[in-house]
């Protein structure tokens, strides 16, 4: 022991019978450093899950059918709907507001039937309530319109005149197959107008442009033009029933219909045509919960919206998402690679290298929609401006952009643009990581600088490139600010890859899960309905981004077992 | 019939950025010998031997003059392009440095590089090159596992295997046995007496009883100099400088 570690020690009391002075602290350095760590990730994990949690539990919520109260108010409440004190809806919500000393409860309450209320949720002083049932006999109904019905069947109508009480027994299974019916002649007015009279208009759409574009270019010969009109008259002909089985379709839909009192009192009648689905949320059992969750929560993920995107389901957001960010990544992962490969292994390290990786790294922090605003101006503009003008001269000269306008291929490069820093940094580190003696052995084989990159180097880099392509992805997959100059929109008419020639459609315009929940949110003509559905939309977002970024990671673990440097 | 000066080293300086670390070297390296590099570390003899096959290449900012010749070709001759220079010259690293490929792939390495794909001439180098490297009798039923299942010496031993796979006139090895295991570097230095028949050995070493065992010239090296270059016997027994006595019994290192 030397002079100077007594000496300090002195100052504290140490117990002096000690054989070995090892200085004799209460608490060991560090100790305090390590709560502090430990406590900033805590915080961390805390905050994530706290979020994934509610995303969570409110995203599923949604789907989980809610008993239906009827509430009787005060006969002078002001809370009263359509001159009545009667109210009946789901529970959504009960909040206390604090006016000065003074605390009252409020009930949240989805009304529905906005044809009637103009309103779908009424808020109402919890001390008007005087009594509160649920009874088993209410009905939910989804509409294709005006959002849910909540009502008290009297009878159905059905097509011949005959009419069926609500009070026999077996409504409900009435009720059950005559939507099942009515949706399966939905399915059926889709197809006659998107796949007979959508190919027929098409083919209409198509003669008229041919025989515009051989006016324009002076090559109009009758012939040619008589030929062409040959088509139109056919495709026209061929309308005629279509039309007609159309007008059948739609009047079945309106024979038979359902006649119902709501809980404030009025009686209405509705064709079984505007309604999509019903359920006695009271009268339901557990397993009937469960189903319900169930077939809701598939209707979400494979269907496409109604009604200004607040009911019906997300899939073609889903598609969307998912088409956009493999493209991306198809895009940025060659592109990144390249140009690291160049900066690592051949370029010469000096100061012009070091400037151009000082960019590239600063490139990964410039904000999001200046990529955007970057994609709209060359992208779209530029390439997809000159794209048209090679390939497509007819729709420049009648005004219309088949690539100078937003769509699925410039939005996928865009964000590729985008994410690119995130992959030349990962594949640089990934190159640099390579041991230097596989190198080294290679090119004392005779292998030349790019067989030793190609076969030694890249194979040992991949796992780390894929580290790259699934930051890139995570990343690319939540933006929404550049893809709103690039081509996403709130409705897509059709899906980007579908049966007609050429089946990718990568001008296409698209739906994107996280624009979605933005216009579910914020632009939605009633966005007390469709909160839940932001919330729903949400964890689909993070479910379809941690598929993804699961599916690269094992595709990584595997790769990693592969090329698994020998350890000494 | 062998030429005494195969490898021959003139005047030979070399620079890493600023720092001198060869001063003009004079040496002839016989054929079908083996040739141990000695001295302290940081004493230049790795930076010759990867200069024989033009390793340093790789490192920014070097510079050299004078000139190596090899069978009277300068390795510097604009003409010479160093990826046949290297098929001529096999090297052998201190770390063993498998690929992480099956022992078959890593066999077959730089013949795949030279575009030769035929299964036959594969398969007959594997088996020549493993034989060779003494390596055969031990893997000969698990060609197409991965290398990293052998053990270092068995590691070190694929590596030999894979540098004379292209049959080149040369061996160059940087301390081959300083990662393994006494018995595994008995081994290897069997394998050096049995190779060079074939091939031309220049080895560095760390291990005096190594350089006294298996070489028949060892050259000294002290500072980046070539203190004293002479038959393996003469220099361990009558050392004619003052250094080399002191290094080689142990007084400095």
């Amino acid at each position: 022991m030397s002079d100077t570690q007594s000496e300090s020690t002195e100052k504290e009391p140490t117990p002096p019978a000690a054989k070995f002075d090892l200085g004799g602290r209460k608490a060991p350095l560090g100790e305090s450093q390590v709560w502090l760590t430990a406590m900033g990730l805590a915080l961390g994990v805390l905050m994530t899950l706290g979020l994934l949690g509610l995303i969570f539990v409110k995203g599923l919520e949604v789907f989980w059918p809610h008993p239906i109260a009827q509430i009787t108010l005060k006969q002078d409440s002001t809370a009263t709907l359509s001159d009545s004190n009667i109210l009946a809806g789901p529970i959504t919500e009960t909040r206390s507001i604090k006016t000065g000393d003074t605390t009252r409860e409020e009930i949240q309450l989805m009304v529905g039937n906005r044809d009637v209320y103009r309103l779908s949720f009424h808020f109402l002083n919890a001390a008007d309530v005087v009594d509160t049932t649920y009874p088993e006999d209410i009905v939910l109904a989804e509409r294709m319109e005006y959002g849910h019905a909540i009502f008290y069947p009297k009878f159905a109508t059905l097509a011949d005149g005959t009419t069926i009480p609500a009070n026999g027994p077996g409504f409900a299974e009435t009720l059950n197959r005559l939507a099942g019916e009515t949706a399966d002649r939905r399915k059926v007015i889709a197809d006659v107008k998107s796949d007979g009279m959508g190919t027929q208009n098409r083919k209409i759409l198509k003669a008229e442009r041919k025989i515009r574009a051989l006016e324009r270019r002076g090559k109009a010969t009758p012939e040619k033009i008589a030929a062409l009109r040959e088509t139109i008259a056919t495709a026209e002909t061929a309308l005629v029933p279509l039309g007609a089985e159309l007008d059948a379709l739609n009047a079945k839909q309106r024979a038979a219909t359902l006649t119902f009192t709501l809980p404030t009192g009025e009686e209405r009648t509705q064709p079984f045509g505007e309604f999509v689905a019903f359920t006695y949320p009271n009268r339901l059992s557990i397993f009937g919960k469960v189903g319900h969750f169930a077939h809701k929560l598939w209707e979400f993920v494979s269907t496409g919206p109604r009604e200004a995107n607040t009911e019906g389901g997300i899939f073609p957001a889903i598609f969307g998402t998912f088409v956009m960010t493999l493209l991306m990544s198809i895009a940025v992962t060659p592109f990144g690679v390249i140009a690291a490969i160049y900066l690592r292994e051949y370029a010469k390290q000096g100061v012009l290298v070091q400037w151009v990786r000082i960019s590239v790294n600063n490139l990964a922090g410039v904000p999001s929609i200046v990529f955007g605003v970057f994609g709209l101006g060359f992208f779209i503009y530029v390439v997809g401006g000159w794209v048209d003008q090679i390939f497509y001269p007819d729709a420049v000269a009648e005004n219309r952009s088949v690539f100078g306008t937003g769509g699925l291929l410039w939005a996928s490069l865009t964000l590729a643009l985008m994410t690119l820093p995130v992959l030349i940094v990962a594949t640089e580190e990934a190159l640099a990581a390579v041991p230097r003696g596989a190198r080294e052995a290679a090119l004392a084989c005779g292998a030349s600088k790019w067989q030793t990159i190609q076969r030694i180097v890249l194979p040992s880099a991949t796992p780390g490139i894929l580290t790259g392509v699934i930051l890139a992805m995570a990343r690319g997959a939540g933006e929404v600010a550049p893809l709103m100059l690039v081509g996403v929109v709130k409705v897509a008419e059709d899906l980007p890859l579908d049966s007609v020639f050429p089946f990718i459609h990568a001008e296409r315009k698209f739906m994107h899960l996280g624009f979605h929940i933005y216009d579910l949110g914020f632009q939605s003509p009633d966005s007390e309905a469709a909160k839940p559905m932001v919330f729903a939309t949400t964890f689909l977002l993070i479910v379809l981004v941690i598929v993804m970024n699961l599916a690269a990671i094992l595709l990584r673990n595997h790769l990693r077992k592969k090329y698994a440097v020998a350890s000494f | 019939m062998l030429d005494p000066s195969y490898i021959k080293i003139q005047d030979f300086s070399f620079w890493y950025g600023a720092k001198k670390a060869l001063h003009g070297i004079n040496m002839d390296i016989p054929e079908s010998q083996i040739t141990a590099l000695i001295g302290p570390s940081g004493c230049g003899k790795s930076t010759l031997l990867r200069n024989m096959n033009r390793m340093n290449d790789l490192i920014d900012g070097v510079r050299h003059e004078g000139d190596i010749t090899l069978d009277g070709t300068s390795l510097y001759d604009p003409t010479v392009e160093v990826i046949s220079l290297r098929k001529r010259v096999g090297m052998v690293f201190q770390k063993y440095n498998p690929f992480a490929k099956t022992i078959y792939e890593n066999v077959v390495f730089s013949l795949r590089v030279a575009g030769r794909n035929s299964k036959k001439e594969l398969d007959e180098t594997v088996e020549r090159s493993l034989k060779g490297a003494a390596l055969w009798d031990e893997v000969k039923d698990r060609l197409h596992e991965s290398a990293f299942s052998l053990s270092g010496g068995q590691m070190q031993r694929l590596c030999i295997a894979r540098a004379i796979a292209n049959r080149p006139q040369i061996l160059l090895m940087d301390e081959p046995c300083a990662a393994l295991d006494p018995i595994a570097t008995l081994k290897i230095e069997e394998l050096m007496l049995k190779l060079k028949e074939e091939f031309t050995i220049v080895i560095v070493t760390h291990n005096m009883q190594q350089a006294m065992r298996c070489s028949d010239k060892t050259a000294f090296f002290y500072l980046g100099k070539l203190i004293e270059f002479n038959d393996t016997k003469s220099i361990f027994e009558t050392p004619k400088e003052a250094q080399t006595e002191e290094y080689i019994s142990g007084r400095f290192s």
